[in-house]
């Protein structure tokens, strides 16, 4: 079976400082891949290299058989920090609806620079993405009015919109409650069933219980399976004592 | 302001002054509401103190100033974004040096020319009452073109001015839309030269769009208000102006400050009673 994601021998720096060193990692399809570290250890340059906003110094990186670039109109992606002001005049139901503005599979890049409009059918994919992150009563809402949880469920929605085969979140719960938190881990659980999913997360405890596989970024890459983890291993990555939480493993 | 009404209807520059600033009203109204939301007045302003070099440039070799400021507006714009998009951190040493690089050459290049000194005041600070008739026929032709433009790709120009990133993912041609939009603001600054001049551009492209956001929360009625509101702005700014003999260009705005500051203070008691 070939990888979705191939990254190969990866080396990435910002100017002088080296921030991912000889990554290898493959990624197959419908993997649920939680990838922990430090701050500053690499965690949201890993996702760049593979949405192509970021260029390798050196490495091969391959999304879905081509580029990065080329295929990341097939991914979705729930960036750490919004790319927008919360008191930007948009709803909800608008801001999903920006998720189909782009290039749709099939056709051509060109396609993109003619006149778009919202389609019946455009609407009923976004009611549809609104109804799979249980949003559909915001709909109307103005976006600086959501909470830190409802907001995440938004972008959610605004990156499942156009179906894409690979979802990739940075700490998607970073600013939301613990009840939220476990809300939207079990809506990434139930969408792994048809999509590959790569999370970010600070929490390797939480995260651990959910994913099929860790990924352990601290420069250099180490992958687990979610049974290894240890405290002697979380020692390794963190560089300092941690207390272990006792947890069930989903199946 | 009677006397300017029963003025209207006797003196036909003052009929095509009120044309001249409901046209730029269109502009700025439909272009104000991006400029706003995507907090971008400092590069608008470079791009308006760039425009008198062009002019400046335009008056020296002969050539009609109005289409040196096209060429000038339209080229700062294109650089300015160009940088802003591939070299983010020296975006405001640029906007700074184009806004003083622009006005250094027009005022060094309208100097050598005998006589202009004059217009030179009136293309700092505007003068609508000296708007000749067949520019109107430029303005309308700016507004059907911002129009037309806006109309047919609102919805690229909303996803880049909403989030650039999320765009770019989807595979959308960031770059061209983002000049895209400056190109339709340095259209807009031009489109406002004799309402207001140059140095007063900003106020008109940010005011009335800023007084419909704190009313509506959607782009499109945001355009529909700022444009209602610059209308009636240059049109009561042009009457009281007119018999006390003042300048219309500062009057306007000034009427736009007002108006802001109200609304402003309305729309604070509004959100804390």
């Amino acid at each position: 079976m070939n990888p979705v994601i191939r990254m190969e021998q990866v080396n990435f720096s910002y100017g002088e400082e080296p921030v991912l060193e000889a990554v290898d990692l493959s990624i197959f399809e419908r993997e649920f891949l939680g990838i922990v570290g430090p701050n500053a250890g690499g965690k949201s340059t890993l996702l760049k290299l593979i949405l192509g906003l970021l260029e390798p110094d050196s490495g091969r990186i391959e999304v879905l058989g081509t580029t990065p670039k080329a295929a990341r109109h097939q991914l979705g992606y729930v960036a750490q920090h919004p790319g927008f002001a919360r008191d930007f005049p948009i709803t909800v139901q608008q801001v999903v609806e920006l998720g189909l503005v782009g290039r749709r599979p099939g056709r051509s890049p060109l396609a993109t620079l003619l006149p778009m409009r919202v389609t019946p059918d455009d609407r009923a994919r976004v009611q549809q993405a609104l109804e799979e992150v249980e949003a559909t009563g915001l709909a109307h809402r103005q976006i600086g009015s959501l909470s830190g949880g409802q907001l995440q469920r938004v972008l959610l929605a605004r990156a499942l919109v156009a179906n894409p085969r690979i979802l990739l979140l940075d700490e998607p719960t970073a600013n939301v409650d613990q009840r939220a938190e476990s809300e939207i881990f079990d809506l990434l659980k139930q969408l792994n069933e048809r999509m590959t999913i790569l999370v970010v997360s600070h929490d390797i405890a939480f995260v651990s219980s959910y994913v099929t596989r860790v990924a352990c970024i601290n420069r250099t890459l180490v992958c687990h399976p979610t049974a290894d983890i240890d405290a002697e291993l979380i020692h390794e990555l963190y560089g300092d004592k941690v207390r272990m939480v006792a947890h069930q493993h989903h199946t | 302001m009677s006397e300017f009404f029963t003025a209207l209807f006797q003196y036909q520059f003052l009929q095509t002054a009120l044309l001249a600033g409901l046209l730029a009203s269109v502009g700025c109204g439909v272009m104000g509401p991006y400029v706003v939301v995507k907090r971008i007045a400092f590069l608008a302003g470079g791009i308006a103190h760039s425009v008198l070099g062009g002019m400046g440039v335009a008056l020296y070799f002969g050539a009609d100033p109005l289409i040196g400021a096209l060429v000038a507006a339209v080229l700062a714009a294109l650089l300015i974004g160009w940088v802003r998009l591939h070299w983010r951190t020296s975006e405001d040493t640029l906007i700074g040096a184009l806004w003083a690089i622009g006005m250094a050459i027009g005022i060094l290049f309208i100097s050598r020319i005998p006589g202009y000194q004059a217009d030179l005041v009136s293309y700092l600070f505007g003068n609508i009452l000296l708007v000749p008739e067949r520019e109107l026929w430029f303005m309308a032709g700016l507004d059907a073109l911002l129009l037309a433009i806006v109309a047919l790709w609102h919805r690229q120009i909303l996803a880049v001015v909403f989030d650039e990133e999320q765009a770019r993912l989807r595979g959308l041609p960031v770059t061209f839309f983002y000049l895209l939009l400056l190109v339709l603001i340095a259209l807009t600054v031009v489109l406002l030269i004799h309402v207001v001049g140059l140095i007063l551009v900003l106020a008109l492209l940010t005011l009335p769009a800023a007084i419909a956001g704190q009313y509506v929360h959607s782009i499109p009625r945001m355009m529909v208000i700022a444009t209602l509101l610059s209308g009636l702005l240059s049109t009561l700014g042009l009457a009281m102006s007119y018999a006390p003999n003042l300048p219309p260009g500062p009057a306007i705005v000034l009427l736009a400050a007002l108006a802001y500051l109200i609304s402003s203070l309305l729309s604070r008691r509004r959100r804390w009673p």
